[in-house]
Order: structure tokens, then sequence, then C-alpha cells
């Protein structure tokens, strides 16, 4: 039975992959290419998840894959679980338009994982079973510990599930034109089908196939990019700061502050810090975040019962780390690559955020928009890019179905006592429910600003889960009330500071930007040289408070600018160009050179014109939608917290709350469990085994 | 395997489970501290010390991309030096004080 509904799944997916919509980045003489390799990456997972359902009958099988995964493979499961969309693509394309910064962004996503190796991963396997309850449930009151670490685990995975369903989805469009709705489907189905059907044994599985398709992928680029500089990093540098798409960037990025600068100057500039990351302070909250917030992420938790020994647990993080690690460096070159050959403008052509720098460095290699190879590198990275996605989210789905079912379900509604068949039973129905829930929020939340839902998952995971995980695990006095208020607080202060934060829209400033579009700008008078004002004082650098000086930052002299036409008149202007270089066209039959150079102007003409028409369409889009609305969601005008992430605040907050609540109640349990909890996380004296075939 | 129970306070006050909390404890604090605090002097020298950052020291690599790339090397670097200790010391007592605690039980 179980086959069969295997094989509907993917009948069911390869046919939405024909429903091909408008445009995407693949042209449509070789969509047949992206279709083939799709179909085959999904025909081997689909492959992966017949095998697996086949090994999956309990709880210990369908949550921890029989703890029969070895270090190495876990490490490189853990890397396919954590190199999500937004790393592989999203840091490559931050590389790609701002240069060192962007490589300085991938550096914290790889120092997390040292707190994971350290004070993570071997004690959580070894007093462990399937879930972040489990632990916490140790020595806490069992009932209230497994409640608020579902809630957290739901809330957690949530957050991140809608950011990779969405950004999937917009990601899936852009590469190969498929409609929105359709590829969030797609995903969702077989997400559910690994999680259904294989448990923890298939989503570990396509997690490692995922990885090393990423990786090798990966390698290749770099190798293609790199060879001609004779693999020297100081020449592949030079190239870069020789490049003209670079000096260009940089010169845009500038702005007027690029008065004066000779191109090598800019080149240069490329490669030093500023041109993205401003804000020293939101950098340290995010960075606290990163290192706090992976140890406490659910699903990368979850990975560590799926080995037989916490030395096995200890293995998959060094493996993971190299795997990651290795591949942040290869970024640097995919990042820097697609800067020079495909350059910062049509990379943002193509997708505003930069992601798509990998795939059009891909196409570029193979030989470019127009040849098979191009297609096939650019297919290739396309469907890589897919099962990141769906490899990512099965990864999610798994770790709330397991904190629905078991913590919630087992652990406190049924009190434990449910039989295994019923166990297992549940934790299919919640992998169901997770997943259809996935669908349905990944729909509604089309075009809608998700940048800070993964900001909020990691502040969330850091301030709640990680203070309760890290204080049972290695301080004595730690009890129930702490870890259940320190949890809830730490949770709420961060999903509130980001509700106020600049990544929410505000309808007064997008209703600014469309009029801005829609009706042109005013005349700028030329400015003078402001040197940098510091913020009256280090609270008025993270609140909007009333009597704060904003701390800004030097500006250079501008020149007077001329006042902006609006879309209309931009339009008009560049419809009567066409209209006169068409006319004198004519008289330059004789004159091929004059001719071809017309044709090209009025080529470049018209995509002027398709652009500006774009931006006027979102601008009147934006004014409909804000229409008549002056406060974001929870009420507010403007960002009353400056920074984009709160951990700095929250983190604080949720240990203090935990070992405040801990000194002040007494909880006899969290007292006497101590001994067995240290003794057991330090030596893993009984701890869960593994089960053998 | 049956779960008998154990007498965890008697291991807890074993001379040796101490000896191995105390190494443990003081040696991954250390490699905790000094990891988070070569960590965050990147973005803090990135944004304070921008004229070191950008002294050419290898043809165009400045000494930002190498403070950088050396965050990597540190990150690998603390993996394992933990993992070598941890696989030759740390396992080695546990192993002893299980071995002692079955027995005992």
């Amino acid at each position: 039975m179980n086959l069969k509904l295997i094989g509907g799944a993917a009948a069911l997916a390869l046919a939405s992959m024909a429903a091909f919509g408008a445009e995407g980045a693949v042209h449509d003489n070789f969509k047949w290419l992206t279709f083939a390799v799709f179909g085959a990456i999904i025909a081997v997972t689909m492959y992966i998840t017949f095998w697996a359902a086949k090994r999956v009958h309990t709880t210990s099988e369908f949550y921890a894959a029989g703890r029969s995964i070895s270090g190495i493979q876990n490490g490189w499961a853990i890397a396919g679980d954590y190199l999500s969309a937004a790393s592989f693509l999203g840091i490559a394309g931050l590389i790609s338009l701002y240069g060192y910064d962007g490589f300085m962004y991938s550096v914290g996503w790889l120092v997390a994982y040292i707190t994971v190796l350290l004070v993570i991963a071997e004690p959580c396997r070894n007093i462990g079973k399937f879930t972040l309850g489990d632990i916490l449930a140790f020595r806490n009151d069992p009932k209230k510990s497994k409640s608020i670490a579902a809630l957290s685990t739901i809330t957690v995975s949530i957050f991140y599930l809608t950011a990779q369903m969405v950004g999937g989805g917009v990601l899936v469009k852009t590469l190969i034109g498929i409609d929105y709705e359709v590829s969030v489907t797609v995903v969702g189905i077989l997400m559910l089908a690994y999680v259904v059907f294989g448990g923890m044994v298939a989503t570990t599985w396509v997690q490692i196939v995922k990885a090393g398709l990423l990786v090798t992928a990966s390698i290749l680029l770099v190798i293609f990019t790199w060879a001609p500089y004779g693999f020297s990093l100081p020449d592949f540098l030079q190239g870069v700061v020789d490049n003209g798409f670079v000096q260009a960037q940089v010169k845009k990025l500038l702005g007027d502050a690029a008065t004066g600068m000779s191109p090598q100057e800019l080149g240069q500039r490329f490669l030093e810090p500023g041109l993205f990351l401003k804000n020293p302070i939101d950098q340290i909250s995010l960075g606290m975040a990163l290192v706090l917030g992976t140890a406490g992420m659910p699903h990368i938790l979850m990975r560590f019962f799926t080995v037989p020994t916490a030395q096995d647990a200890r293995k998959s993080v060094i493996w993971a780390m190299a795997i990651i690690g290795g591949f942040y460096v290869l970024t640097l070159f995919l990042g820097l690559g697609s800067a020079m050959n495909v350059g910062a403008a049509n990379i943002t052509a193509v997708d505003k955020g930069g992601n798509m720098a990998g795939p059009l460095l891909a196409q570029y290699l193979g030989g470019g928009a127009d040849s098979l190879l191009g297609n096939f590198f650019l297919a290739f990275v396309a469907a890589v890019a897919f099962a990141t996605i769906v490899a990512v989210v099965a990864g999610l789905v798994l770790a709330s179905a397991s904190a629905m079912a078991h913590d919630i379900y087992v652990g406190v509604i049924r009190g434990e006592k449910a039989t295994p068949e019923e166990q297992v039973r549940a934790a299919r129905i919640a992998s169901v429910i997770v997943g259809i829930i996935a669908i349905f929020i990944g729909i509604s939340a089309k075009g809608q600003n998700v940048a800070h839902l993964v900001a909020m998952a990691f502040a969330v995971a850091a301030s709640s889960n990680l203070p309760a995980v890290f204080l049972t695990l290695y301080w004595r006095k730690c009890n129930t009330n702490g870890i259940v208020w320190g949890m809830f607080i730490g949770a709420f202060t961060a999903i509130a500071l980001v509700m106020v934060s600049p990544n929410m829209t505000y309808p007064k400033a997008v209703i600014k930007e469309a009029r801005k579009v829609l009706e042109g700008e005013p005349m700028q008078p030329a400015k003078l040289v402001q040197p940098a004002k510091p913020a009256s004082s280090f609270i008025c650098e993270l609140f909007a408070l009333e009597g704060c000086v904003k701390s800004e930052p030097a500006k250079a002299a501008t020149a007077e600018k001329p006042a902006k036409p609006g879309a209309a008149d931009k339009l008009a202007k560049l419809a009567e160009k066409v209209t006169a270089l068409e006319a004198s066209k004519a008289a330059l039959v004789a004159d091929a050179a004059a001719m071809k150079k017309a044709d090209e102007d009025i080529a470049k003409a018209k995509k002027d014109i398709a652009a500006t028409e774009k931006a006027k369409a979102k601008a009147e889009d934006d004014l409909k939608k804000m229409e008549g609305q002056t406060t974001n969601l929870v009420g507010i005008e403007k960002p009353f917290f400056l920074l984009k992430n709160p951990g700095i605040i929250s983190i604080p907050l949720g240990f203090l709350v935990v070992i405040l609540l801990s000194l002040v109640t007494r909880d006899r349990r969290a007292e006497e469990m101590w001994d067995e909890l240290y003794v057991r996380q330090n030596t893993g004296i009984h701890a869960e085994g593994s089960v053998s075939h | 395997m049956a779960k008998t129970e154990m007498n965890w306070a008697a291991i807890d006050a074993d001379p040796r489970f101490q000896e191995l909390h105390r190494k443990k404890t003081t040696f991954l604090w250390g490699l905790m501290i000094f990891s988070v605090v070569y960590y965050f002097l990147l973005p803090i020298g990135a944004a304070y010390y921008q004229d070191l950052f950008k002294i050419k020291v290898w043809g165009p690599v400045n000494v930002g991309i190498v403070f950088a790339l050396s965050e990597f090397i540190v990150a690998w670097a603390i993996a394992g030096i933990y993992a070598q200790r941890a696989n030759k010391e740390f396992d080695a007592m546990a192993q002893a004080i299980i071995a002692d605690a079955r027995n005992m039980k």
C-alpha cells in the first residue's frame, strides 16, 4: 500500500512540474532539461522513501532512525538539514552584491556549531530520547516541561518552515516559472511523503543526498571559476579588483562617496567591510542569536538522537563543521565569481535579494543562457535548491510532529500510557497535520515579507530553548518554574521585539516609497560633509524613545541632485524616444553601423519602459494594499525597536528569568534528579540504546 | 540491558567523577569563551578598526579577509582540540567510572 501511495505522490509531483507558468530564468527551449533533472532527483528521493518505509515500524525508528545512523552519516545529514536555501543561495547572493560583508555574515553560521559541539550534542544524546521535551522532562515536572517545550518547538519550527516554504515557492518560480501555489504544494507533498512513510530514516537519507549534491555542485562551480586564475587566491582577488562589473557595483553602492576614487580603489573596496552591514550592535545581536540559537533548534537537536552513542554525536558535529565550514569558504568563490562574471546588475535584475547569483553563475560557466550545457548547469543547481528546501522542511516537520505526538499526545494527554502502535500512528497523523498546516501557511503567506521569520526562529530558539536546556543540564538549582517562565518570557520578548523592529512592513514608509516612484522626487540641494553622530545613550541605539538622538553614520558631501520625474512622465518620455528613434531609422538604411546602433537604442529604451512599467505597477499595487493604513500589524507607525535581531535583549532575559525563578522557588524532583542527570549526561550510563536489525 | 537502579549520588561523589567534572568544566568553558571572544572580534573589528582591516598583506588580500578566513581555521581547530581531548581522556575516564558503577550496583 505504501508503495502505491508513494508512487502516487511522485506522479502528482511530476505532473505538476509540467504545469510550467510564465517566465523563469531557464529559457523555454531548455525546460525539458530542468524537467529531467528535477524528475531524476525526485525519483531518487522517492526510492529512498520506499526503501526506508520498510524499515520504519517503531517510534524509535520513526523519530530517531533506530539510532542506527553513523557519526559520518549524521554529520552529512546535519549539513543537509542546516544548509537551507537561505544559506546556499542567500549568502552567495550577499557576497556577489556586497563582497566582504557577505562573507563576514557567513562566519557566525559555522561558529554556532562550537556551542552545539561543546555543550549540547553529547549530553543531549546521553539523557534524551526523541525531543527537546524529553531532555527538559528528565528532572523538571514532565507534563509542564513537555508542554512548554512542545509549544516552543512548534513555534520555532513554524516560523522557520514558513520562511522556507515562501522562499522556496518564490525561488522555484524565479528559476523555472512554476506557479507559486503549485511549487509550495509540490514541496509540501514531497516532504509529507518522506516524513509519513519513511520517518527519520527517509528524512536523514534525503538530507544526506541533498548535502552531497550541494557540495558536489559547489565544488564543480568553484573549480571552473577559480581555474582561470591558476587556483591562486591573490590572483583571483586581483581579478575581482580589476573587474568592471565589480567596480560599477561599488560605485553604485557608495553613491556620492565614490567621487574621486580610481577604478582600482573601487574594486579593492569590494574586499573591505562596510558595504552592507552598517550597525555593529545589530551584528552582535544577530551573532548571539546564531551562536546560541542553533544549539536550541529542535530539528538540529533531534538529529543527535539518531546516532548510537555520544561519541558518534561528537563525531557527527565534527563532520558537520567540516562540511558546513568548507561550504561557506566555497561560497566566497561562488559569490565573487558571480560578481565578476554575471555582474550585480544582472543578478538583481532576476532577483532583488541576489538569490540567483549561484544559479546564474552556473549558467554562465556552462556557456551562457543559449547553450545546452549552461542550461544543464542551471537546471542542476535549481534542482539542488529545490531538494534543499524539501530536505530542510522535512526535518522541521518531523521535529514539530514529534513535539505534537510524543510530547503532547503521548506525554501529556495519555500520560505515557500509549501502546507502541498507537504512538507510531500518532506520529504519522501529527506529521500529516503539520504538513497540511505548512502548505496552507505557505500559500496564504504569498507575497508577504518573511525575512524576519528566520531571525525570529533563531532568536526564539536562543532566548527560550537554549537557556532552558543549558541550565537544566549544567545548573544544580535549575527547576520547573524557572524553565517554564524563562522559556515563555524569552520567546515572548523575542517575538514582541521583532514585531516592532525594522523587519516588519510599515505602511507609511511603503506609501512614501510608492509615491516617490509614481510622482517623482523634487530637486535635492547640495549637502555638506556630515560627521558621524553617536546616539545620545546606549538605550537610544536600541529603542526609539522620546528624547533620544539617533546615531547617524558619516556622510560625504553631495552635489545638487536634479528632480526625478514620476513614472507616468518617464514612460511618456521613453515612448517619445522610441518613436523618434524608429522615425530616424528610415534615414539610416545606408549606414549599417548606425542602423545597428539605433536598434540597440530602441531595444534599450523598450527594456527601460518594461522596467518602469513594472515599478509603476508595483507602486500602484503597494498603494492599493496600504490604502488607509498607517500602522503595522501591532499598531505602530515606525519601528520602536531599532535592531533587526532581538537577541541582545531577549537572550540575557531568557537566562535571567530561568535563574531568578529557580532561585526563589523549590522543586523536589529537580533537586533529587540532579545527581542522576549529571552522572548520566557525562558518562552515558543508561543512554537510550540503538535498535539492532 | 535491564535498567537497574544505580546509586547516582555515590557515583557523583566518586573522586574520579569529580575529577572528570572539574577537568571537563575548565576545558569546555575555556574553549567556549575563547571561541565567542574570537568570533565577536570580527564584527567589532569590521566596524571600529576598518583602517586595520584594509591593510593589504598579500597582493589584494587584506587583513580583513585573512581574519575572516582565520575564523574558519580557529573554529575547526577548536573542534579538533576538543575531539582529541574527549576521545583520549574524557571517554577513558568515563569508561572507568561506568565499569566500576556496573560492578558496584
